[in-house]
């Protein structure tokens, strides 16, 4: 008797908790809404922004995040697939293994104004390449990098071990066994990784002032050649 | 015969491919370890410079109490005592993680035992959803509606410690919620099952078999969050009121190390004392996203042993 | 090997925007202006209508901070460095390669929450309000309400030029609450009640009040005539003198034509309407005539 009536009262309490999560993080939502949508109309969206003038879009600013985007994921997938590989398929159970892990997971908990003015420093800086999409794209890899390997490589475990022993025994190679049956199969979870590490990326803003810049130059949407400042396509340009 | 046996001697060309496939999978595991060495060695060694080359003591930085490192202070010695931030930090943090421990683990086992078909449909999507949403736009939250709350609860400015805690605690939710998540799901069914079937109810059955079972994974959970509350820099930053003074309550103003570290960097030329010290800051949480993450790895191999 | 097919393509399509960041088109230049995020917008409309009016001409302006300014342009990182504040009041910085292209003054005035009840005050107050010694508007003959102090962060330039003209000599500012940008102070002053806190003209609107000193109100004109004493440059550093684009860029921010109109508009004063003028130490000078008469 005694225990059913803890039970109901335990499940009520974790009910009301739920209750104030959900209350909690709709109006979060509801406030961002609430803030946001009667600042976005049309115009907003496919103009762009005057610096000194209120009023204006954001259709630059637009642009470069999925460019950044794009570019980010360009140069991250095949490290963190690689990096995922071997330490899904190759790596052993030893102390090397361990470090490499930790050191991973370091570089993802690192805030990062300390990332930004490393990319600053080395990709602006020592490197030469100014403020510009690249610098701020490379900045951005080093925070996706772990995030993106740890959930590539979760995708990759999640493939039962029947499935590697199948390829194996069909006399293909480890490698082989890899990228033509463990890959595909493990594909959807490495697409919902690379969704999820482009959110963080979209969000990210601390790195990306110090490497790509705050200030975009006027871009001419019809100019296609990625030589030009005012090619929307030019890795070189601030944004 | 001399034929084949050389042809059994010599590597068949999978056995290449093989070996090349190794190599580049390796490759970028190397790169990615590089990269990160190289970020350590170079906060590091500026971060050390400070104790090096401007010859701060290391007790002086650690457990002074006054920061204006562009003075003097009475021992002739530059003022760089970073204990206040430190505290600041730290208390921000445990408070941040005290609070969202509770309501993430309730909320999780809410999501996996008790209504997994809300928890999907509803809670799952949202929580995702806040997971990606920048830390500037809860700083801006905290500073629109928590600080006012603050202010006129508790009387003061609202900005301060409280505030801070709060803006994380929400923060950090969905992350150590969505962790949880994970957690409970794996706890193997036939353990409730084999509860159950002992006559057991369903709070004694989450009570005593799953939370036991998964408490490694859930206190992994916990510190992962406390190392996102520890390196948060914005939204801190706007709701903390920057006071580089030891916080003696929670509702005056006070400091973290990174709120100091993302206002100073840009006003320091790089190589003075000014900015190494900075560094040093930056050296103070490297070590702690270090220390939180060996934590989280001892958890885990503690877990795996019982 | 599908995924090796992959693999190339994307290698290729790396390598092309890499070579191609390699080599930048003719006939095309830019420079990189980095540093004060108080001047930046100005900086910025200013290379937006440059670049309208020189076709393939771009300015690149960068915030980060006066620090980062000056230490970029004495390192030679960067084309123009600019910065709130004399290079020479910087520490670690030589300044003796340096030009300076003072490109236009900024008043500074301190702001309350509307409801404190003080309009006036003199500059010793204002003083002991910062150094901590009066914590209460009653004081003043306002409202009893503790005064909340906001700084700018220490080693921004607003504080910089704060401290200079308003604190007495050797004095300190108690450590309070600081805040990074001067949008963010505003915001705080406008909803925080007792709080006192100071910002560039052209951030003062009716959310918060602008005090006056010692009766002198916070106008464009007093501090032409140096009668509101908190004001200084905005510096554009080059490191050796200026060519080429750097030059022309610099000459065209100089000019009459955006002196006199978008430097006003933006909410700054022209340096060339100053009758004053001041140097590194703080020595204010009147200005000769004639210099007067040209920018008639």
């Amino acid at each position: 008797m005694n225990a059913k009536k803890i039970d109901k009262i335990a499940v009520g309490f974790l009910y009301a908790m739920a209750g104030v999560i959900v209350l909690i993080l709709f109006s979060l939502l509801a406030f961002i809404l609430w803030r946001g949508i009667p600042q976005i109309s049309w115009e907003f969206l496919t103009t762009p922004s005057k610096s000194f003038q209120t009023g204006g879009g954001i259709v630059i600013q637009l642009f470069n995040s999925f460019y950044l985007l794009i570019l980010t994921m360009l140069i991250s997938t095949p490290l963190s697939l690689g990096a995922a590989i071997y330490l899904s398929e190759y790596a052993k159970k030893n102390l090397l293994t361990d470090f490499i892990r930790t050191i991973i997971e370091v570089l993802s908990s690192l805030p990062s104004v300390v990332v930004g003015l490393f990319g600053f420093l080395v990709f602006v800086l020592q490197w030469g390449l100014g403020f510009s999409i690249l610098s701020g794209a490379m900045a951005l890899t080093l925070f996706n990098l772990p995030l993106l390997t740890r959930t590539i490589e979760d995708s990759l475990r999640a493939i039962p071990l029947t499935q590697r022993e199948a390829g194996l025994a069909l006399g293909l190679s480890r490698w082989e066994t890899v990228n033509l049956v463990i890959l595909p199969a493990a594909l959807p979870g490495i697409l919902t990784g690379m969704i999820l590490a482009a959110g963080r990326i979209f969000g990210e803003a601390a790195a990306l002032i110090y490497t790509a810049g705050q200030s975009a130059p006027a871009l001419d949407f019809t100019n296609w050649n990625p030589l030009s400042i005012s090619s929307p396509l030019n890795v070189m340009r601030p944004a | 015969m001399e034929d084949s046996q050389k042809k059994l001697a010599e590597h068949s060309g999978k056995s290449r491919l093989e070996k090349i496939g190794k190599t580049i999978s390796f490759l970028c595991i190397a790169f990615i370890v590089f990269v990160v060495l190289s970020i350590l060695y170079f906060v590091a060694s500026k971060g050390i410079a400070t104790f090096t080359k401007d010859g701060v003591s290391l007790i002086d930085f650690l457990t002074g109490k006054i920061w204006n490192p562009g003075s003097i202070g009475e021992n002739g010695k530059p003022l760089t005592g970073a204990l206040p931030m430190i505290a600041g930090s730290f208390i921000v943090t445990l408070l941040a993680a005290a609070v969202a421990t509770p309501f993430a683990i309730g909320a999780a086992i809410f999501m996996t035992e008790i209504s997994p078909t809300v928890g999907k449909k509803i809670l799952q999507p949202v929580i995702e959803l806040l997971v990606g949403i920048p830390s500037v736009v809860y700083g801006f939250i905290g500073l629109s509606v928590v600080v006012p709350f603050m202010r006129n609860t508790f009387g003061g400015s609202g900005f301060g410690i409280i505030s801070a805690a709060i803006v994380l605690f929400v923060m950090i939710l969905p992350t150590v919620t969505s962790m949880s998540v994970d957690t409970l799901k794996s706890v193997p069914r036939y353990y409730r099952e084999a509860s159950l079937a002992l006559g057991a109810t369903r709070w004694q059955t989450i009570y005593k078999v799953v939370l036991r079972s998964a408490t490694p994974g859930l206190l992994t959970a916990v510190v992962f969050g406390m190392a996102r509350a520890f390196g948060e820099a914005l939204a801190v930053q706007m709701v903390i009121g920057n006071a580089a003074l030891m916080p003696t309550n929670l509702i005056t103003p006070a400091s973290t190390l990174t709120s100091i570290l993302t206002m100073n960097m840009g006003n320091t030329v790089m190589g003075t004392l000014e900015n190494n010290v900075l560094w040093s800051l930056a050296l103070i949480l490297l070590v702690m996203a270090l220390f939180f993450n060996i934590l989280t790895r001892w958890i885990g191999k503690k877990g795996a042993m019982n | 090997m599908k995924f090796n097919r992959y693999n190339k393509l994307a290698i290729a399509f790396i390598s092309t925007i890499f070579l191609a960041a390699c080599s930048p088109l003719e006939g095309e230049e830019s420079i990189t202006a980095v540093g004060s995020s108080a001047l930046q917008p100005l900086v910025e409309a200013a290379g937006e209508q440059y670049g309208s009016e020189n076709f393939g001409k771009f300015i690149n302006v960068q915030g980060g901070g006066s620090g980062t300014g000056l230490g970029q342009i004495a390192a030679d990182a960067v084309d123009i460095g600019n910065s709130d504040i004399f290079a020479e009041e910087k520490s670690g910085i030589d300044a003796s390669k340096l030009v300076d292209h003072r490109v236009a003054v900024v008043g500074i005035t301190p702001i309350v929450t509307p409801e404190v009840g003080v309009t006036d005050i003199s500059l010793e107050n204002l003083s002991k309000i910062f150094t901590g010694e009066i914590t209460n508007w009653k004081e003043l003959g306002g409202k009893n309400l503790p005064i909340t102090v906001l700084n700018r962060s220490s080693g921004s330039g607003t504080r910089a030029t704060f401290d200079r003209w308003v604190l007495t000599e050797g004095s300190k500012s108690i450590v309070t609450q600081e805040q990074e940008s001067s949008g963010t102070v505003r915001q705080i002053v406008a909803s925080t009640p007792g709080t006192i806190s100071y910002v560039a003209f052209s951030y003062v609107d009716d959310t918060v009040k602008a005090l006056s000193i010692d009766g002198v109100k916070p106008t464009d004109k007093n501090v032409k005539k140096n009668k509101w004493i908190i004001w200084s440059y905005e510096h554009m550093y080059t490191n050796g003198e200026p060519v080429g684009l750097t030059k022309d860029f610099l000459d065209y921010i100089l000019s009459d034509e955006v002196q006199n109109t978008l430097i006003g508009a933006l909410g700054y004063i022209p340096t060339n309407q100053m009758e004053f003028e001041r140097d590194a130490k703080g020595m204010t000078t009147e200005v000769l005539k004639k210099t007067e008469q040209k920018s008639d």
